[in-house]
């Protein structure tokens, strides 16, 4: 039986939803699932771990003990990891992190990587992955001793398996004499990254100013969702490039996505078109978005979205009254 | 100072994409350089700009017609360009050693710039490759970069808008972000330039290389083919939103 390596992600004390979606993959293309993690917290993560039908966790530490993220450190680690356990697949997301580790683990052991797949088979050594800007799906064979993965987060949905595990410390004896971390600013606490979210709602030219985002925001709170922008959003400065979906930004795969006030551009939607849902509000039925979404409400998203934030809002507390349906 | 930029002659994301045999792109349509690489080579030259002795050298690798992709570059104001013919498509690992070593052919790098990812293959690691074939460290998705005394410090763009800031010592490869810079437009006068400058051609078999044991295949291609409902939902205001907020819960269940 092959041994597959999942990269481990956590957020918050927790592994992530999109980082399990990676183990239920592993899982369902068998073989022995060696679960990695490098930040040195396996324990907290056990119990998620083993919900998930992971039997082997690997926590992986520095001589010096658990370490903070540092992309060179938690690489070489994870790959001393690998050659010790003689893991040869390596699953992971294609995420912030991912893209910081995969590569670096790619390159050093001279193996291919295949970023960003949508799907995967792993008795081939093959997977798909968007090309071209996202209008067509390639297929990749993967040829050598190692293999690497980065699988675009949410494709693999997590289905939990419960199962016993052991914990498995691994001390690496690493050095990065030539990368050092200096500091980690990161925004709001309990922010998701854009590419993890399950529902996002974005906004473009319409919106005009930072302010105006709020009314974004406030439907976003009410759905459990992220805001996002258009290029032409953050180009004017309204919002920062980290909320840009699109070509040049982030790419997303939430279950819905709602676009207020954006045409739609081939750069925006390679960015966001293998959302499960598309729903665009606009005042051009011409608009790209329109013609190539699943619902769509022609009207101004300024009078639009407050109603939206409103209904979904009496839906989680059926007893205020709101008005007729 | 010695700058390399690593560039790539990329389909225009606005082409229409026509998949041929199951396996190619009908390549009759237009082709420019990579986004993320117009960002790369605008820090390059802004660092030659305040540098004296500052040589900054684009380099490709790719068909004949990846020659434009330079002329670009050599327009925004790099110095000379060169470009390793290979009819071959390749895939990262190839590509990545061939630039190191005709990089190495060509002279001594202080520092390399590359876009973070192309917007063809989206593959993400061709400059991590680099930097591991030349034993340079390496950072990506750059947005700030300072460098003093021969060190320099990058703000990396990371997860949910956080930065991680890093120092490097120089030679180091960087991987440019989009926020990193605002790509000049180059003017009529610099293009006309650039027609002076030097574009070496060489072909890949001349760096004798030895074909890596890793690769990847692509082995098909299919078209996206988009199929959503379209469905315009009537009414006012109220009774539209009340309608998608029903197909939404009722019928996608994604609220």
């Amino acid at each position: 039986m092959q041994k597959i390596g999942v990269l481990i992600e956590a957020a918050n004390g927790a592994v992530k939803q999109t980082s399990l979606g990676v183990v239920t993959a592993a899982r369902e293309q068998g073989g022995e699932l060696y679960a990695l993690v490098p930040d040195g917290r396996a324990a907290e993560y056990q119990r998620d771990l083993e919900a998930y039908g992971v039997s082997r966790i690997v926590n992986i530490t520095s001589m010096q003990g658990a370490m903070d993220w540092h992309p060179v450190l938690w690489a070489r680690a994870i790959l001393a990891a690998m050659q010790h356990f003689e893991v040869k697949t390596l699953l992971g997301l294609a995420s912030a992190q991912g893209r910081e580790l995969l590569p670096r683990m790619a390159a050093a052991l001279e193996a291919p990587l295949a970023m960003d797949c949508v799907g995967l088979d792993l008795a081939n050594h093959s997977a798909e992955k968007p090309l071209f800007s996202g209008k067509t799906i390639g297929t990749l064979r993967l040829c050598g001793t190692h293999f690497l993965f980065g699988l675009r987060p949410r494709v693999f949905d997590a289905l939990p398996q419960p199962c016993t595990s052991q914990l498995i410390p691994f001390q690496a004896d690493v050095q990065a004499s030539r990368f050092s971390v200096k500091g980690i600013q990161r925004q709001r606490e309990n922010t998701l990254d854009l590419s993890e979210a399950e529902i996002i709602i974005s906004g473009g030219r319409p919106m005009q100013n930072r302010e105006n985002f709020e009314i974004l925001q406030a439907c976003a709170d009410v759905l459990g969702a992220a805001v996002g922008a258009s290029r032409v959003a953050v180009d004017a400065g309204w919002v920062p490039h980290a909320m840009q979906v699109g070509q040049t930004g982030t790419t997303v795969n939430p279950k819905l996505y709602i676009a207020c006030g954006i045409s739609g551009s081939i750069q925006h939607f390679a960015g966001m078109k293998t959302s499960q849902v598309i729903v665009a509000i606009n005042t051009d039925p011409e608009a790209p978005m329109v013609q190539g979404c699943d619902y769509a409400i022609i009207g101004d998203l300024f009078e639009i979205v407050p109603i939206l934030t409103r209904q979904i809002k009496a839906i989680h507390k059926p007893d205020v009254e709101v008005g007729k349906p | 100072m010695q700058i390399y930029v690593c560039v790539k002659h990329v389909p225009d994301s606005a082409a229409r994409v026509t998949v041929v045999d199951d396996l190619w792109i009908d390549e009759n349509i237009t082709f420019l350089l990579n986004p993320y690489d117009e960002n790369a080579v605008e820090a390059a030259v802004r660092i030659a700009e305040k540098q004296p002795d500052t040589q900054v050298v684009a380099i490709t690798v790719g068909r004949a017609a990846a020659v434009g992709t330079l002329k670009s570059a050599l327009a925004m104001g790099a110095d000379r360009a060169i470009l390793v013919q290979s009819d071959q498509p390749a895939d990262s690992l190839q590509t990545a050693r061939v630039l190191a070593a005709a990089i190495l052919a060509d002279g001594a790098p202080d520092l390399i710039f590359a876009g973070r990812m192309a917007i063809d293959s989206e593959g993400y690691q061709t400059h991590f490759r680099l930097a591991a074939a030349l034993d340079l460290p390496v950072a990506t998705n750059v947005t700030t970069l300072d460098m003093q005394n021969g060190v320099l410090t990058a703000e990396c763009e990371f997860e949910a808008g956080g930065r991680m800031i890093c120092e490097m010592p120089l030679p180091c490869v960087v991987g440019a972000g989009k926020g990193l810079n605002e790509p000049r437009y180059p003017t009529f006068r610099q293009i006309v330039k650039a027609r002076k400058k030097e574009i070496r051609q060489i072909n890949a078999a001349q760096l004798q290389l030895e074909v890596p044991a890793a690769r990847v295949e692509l082995t098909k291609l299919r078209p996206v083919v988009e199929n959503r409902r379209g469905e315009i939902l009537a009414g006012t205001p109220e009774v539209a939103v009340a309608r998608l907020i029903r197909r939404l819960r009722e019928r996608d269940r994604v609220i």
